[in-house]
């Protein structure tokens, strides 16, 4: 047995472990770390397939911003333990429902692929370098420029749709002025009695 | 018998990282206190030992002895489990820097990468230090650090840009060798505004004065960690350390060279070629922990809103810039396209 078979058993099993916890675990916060924890995992197995570019990214973008914004906003929330109740059965039959049709869409997609081989998308790919960071940066920037430049247009439109649609200007509130706060001098501030006697 | 040898030549070789690492840490805290002592006219630790030499294994003799408190109410796994977190990216960053020439645990392609996201993971330690311990002190704290060390990541990251750009490589090996010739190839001088970006980025990554809102003793108690005690508060403590000494490294690596002699290309070189280059790594490196013990000698501590600030539209802009500007200069080539 190699040491990559065993490791990746390892890590799959942990993998399979910590996504169970994700969904059954009542705390909402225990949900969100078991989460981290599986990017994390995923993150290995990534790594396994000799994709370190991916990965990295992987842990960087998900577990390092996404997971900690996320973690944010369910602390905050004042549900600490889920009611755990008849809500089971309630949610049992969609529950059923979005099992077997993403079934069906992966066994779909399986078989269509093994029918006819020619799935990818990506075709004709220049290597140009052995580390798969090099790569993919060639090809963001120079065959795929535009798909990846509307991709970044696209995310910036979403940051400002979302800033204009949350943000309501409160005339009640009050804001310091920095500027105004650096330029104060020793004139603003101290005042200077001279003449007084006895 | 191979697969063996090479376990235990990389064991072997974490250990000569660690071990040192935790003793420099233990000296670390002895230095802070004895240079702040002299800064603010005072002897500082000077009781054990010669000139107090022994304090710090007073104090890790005193928190190991310490019994762990666990409030009541608090999450008891993510309460202890916080502190590892802390801990162990914070370890984990030291396999890819290269100490010397030829010293480096893993030379990886993607070392740059690597870094990045592995100082991305702290703040989970902080958040959930903050949350497990059931105290309004510990999660204000967490809040402010984890807000702050969002912010500045982001002008962190960007600051790491210009050295890729200049450098043309994540491997941290190669990074060092594009900056060598000699004092003024080293990357500092073409990405200067970056290189301070970076570093004061890298204070408030750190949680240190007078960016330590997470801390606030005068506001918050101790913020974050107030709960802890004994062994878990070392950890945390370790870690802090071990943050500020890495990102000292790290600034030494990406913008003056590494373990490259600061005398290369001049005629004192030739002479000075026995020093081994982990000896100027260190120098660098210490040269940055002295300006992190000054700064919090120095400085008050800022204001919640001006940290936010000086993040988001000040730091953030200023490397918005400078790489453009620097892409210009790479494209007008007065400087090299690697």
């Amino acid at each position: 047995m190699n040491i990559e078979l065993i490791t990746f058993f390892i890590f799959s099993l942990l993998l399979v472990f910590t996504c169970l916890k994700v969904i059954t675990s009542s705390n909402p916060v225990l949900s969100a770390v078991n989460l981290v924890f599986s990017f994390f995992l995923s993150a290995v197995l990534w790594l396994l397939l000799g994709a370190e570019f991916l990965s990295i990214i992987l842990i960087l973008v998900y577990v390092g911003a996404v997971m900690v914004l996320f973690l944010f906003v369910v602390m905050m929330l004042d549900i600490n333990i889920a009611k755990k109740s008849a809500a089971y059965i309630n949610y049992l039959p969609l529950g059923i429902g979005i099992f077997l049709a993403f079934n069906a869409l992966v066994i779909f997609f399986f078989v269509n692929t093994f029918e006819n081989i020619d799935y990818n998308a990506v075709k004709n790919i220049e290597i140009i370098s052995t580390s798969n960071t090099e790569n993919l940066g060639y090809l963001l920037f120079t065959k795929y420029l535009v798909e990846f430049e509307i991709a970044g247009l696209i995310l910036l439109l979403g940051i400002i749709s979302a800033i204009i649609l949350t943000y309501k200007k409160n005339p009640k509130n009050k804001y310091q002025n920095p500027t105004s706060q650096i330029s104060v001098s020793k004139k603003d501030r101290l005042k200077v009695i001279t003449g007084l006697k006895e | 018998m191979e697969p063996i040898f090479y376990i235990i030549k990389t064991l072997l070789s974490i250990l000569i990282v660690v071990v040192p690492l935790f003793l420099i840490v233990a000296y670390v805290t002895y230095s802070e206190r004895k240079i702040i002592g002299f800064m603010q006219s005072r002897m500082g630790p000077m009781r054990v030992g010669p000139s107090g030499l022994l304090q710090p294994i007073a104090d890790v003799l005193k928190l190991v002895s310490k019994e762990i408190i666990i409030p009541t109410n608090a999450n008891k796994g993510i309460f202890l489990t916080a502190p590892i977190l802390m801990l162990v990216p914070s370890l984990m960053v030291w396999s890819v820097i290269p100490l010397s020439e030829y010293f480096i645990i893993s030379n990886i392609n993607a070392g740059l990468l690597f870094i990045l996201a592995l100082t991305s993971l702290s703040v989970y330690g902080v958040i959930l230090a903050g949350w497990a311990s059931n105290s309004k002190y510990a999660f204000l704290g967490s809040m402010r650090s984890a807000a702050q060390i969002i912010a500045y990541e982001i002008a962190m990251g960007f600051a790491l840009v210009g050295v890729l750009m200049l450098s043309g490589s994540l491997n941290l090996q190669n990074i060092i060798y594009a900056q060598s010739g000699n004092i003024f190839s080293w990357f500092w001088l073409p990405l200067f505004p970056l290189f301070l970006i970076y570093f004061i980025a890298g204070v408030a990554e750190t949680n240190r004065a007078p960016f330590d809102v997470s801390e606030g003793e005068s506001e918050i108690v101790a913020g974050f960690h107030v709960e802890y005690s004994g062994m878990a508060f070392a950890m945390f403590f370790l870690a802090e350390y071990m943050n500020l000494i890495l990102i000292s490294i790290l600034c030494s690596i990406m913008f003056f060279g590494g373990w490259l002699s600061p005398f290369q290309g001049t005629i004192i070189d030739s002479y000075l070629s026995f020093i081994p280059g982990f000896f100027w790594l260190s120098l660098k490196t210490l040269m940055f922990i002295f300006v992190f013990l000054w700064l919090r000698a120095t400085l008050p501590r800022y204001r919640y809103d001006q940290i936010m600030r000086l993040g988001w539209k000040v730091f953030l802009p200023i490397t918005f810039f400078w790489l453009s500007i620097i892409g210009i200069l790479i494209f007008l080539k007065y400087l090299p396209l690697s």
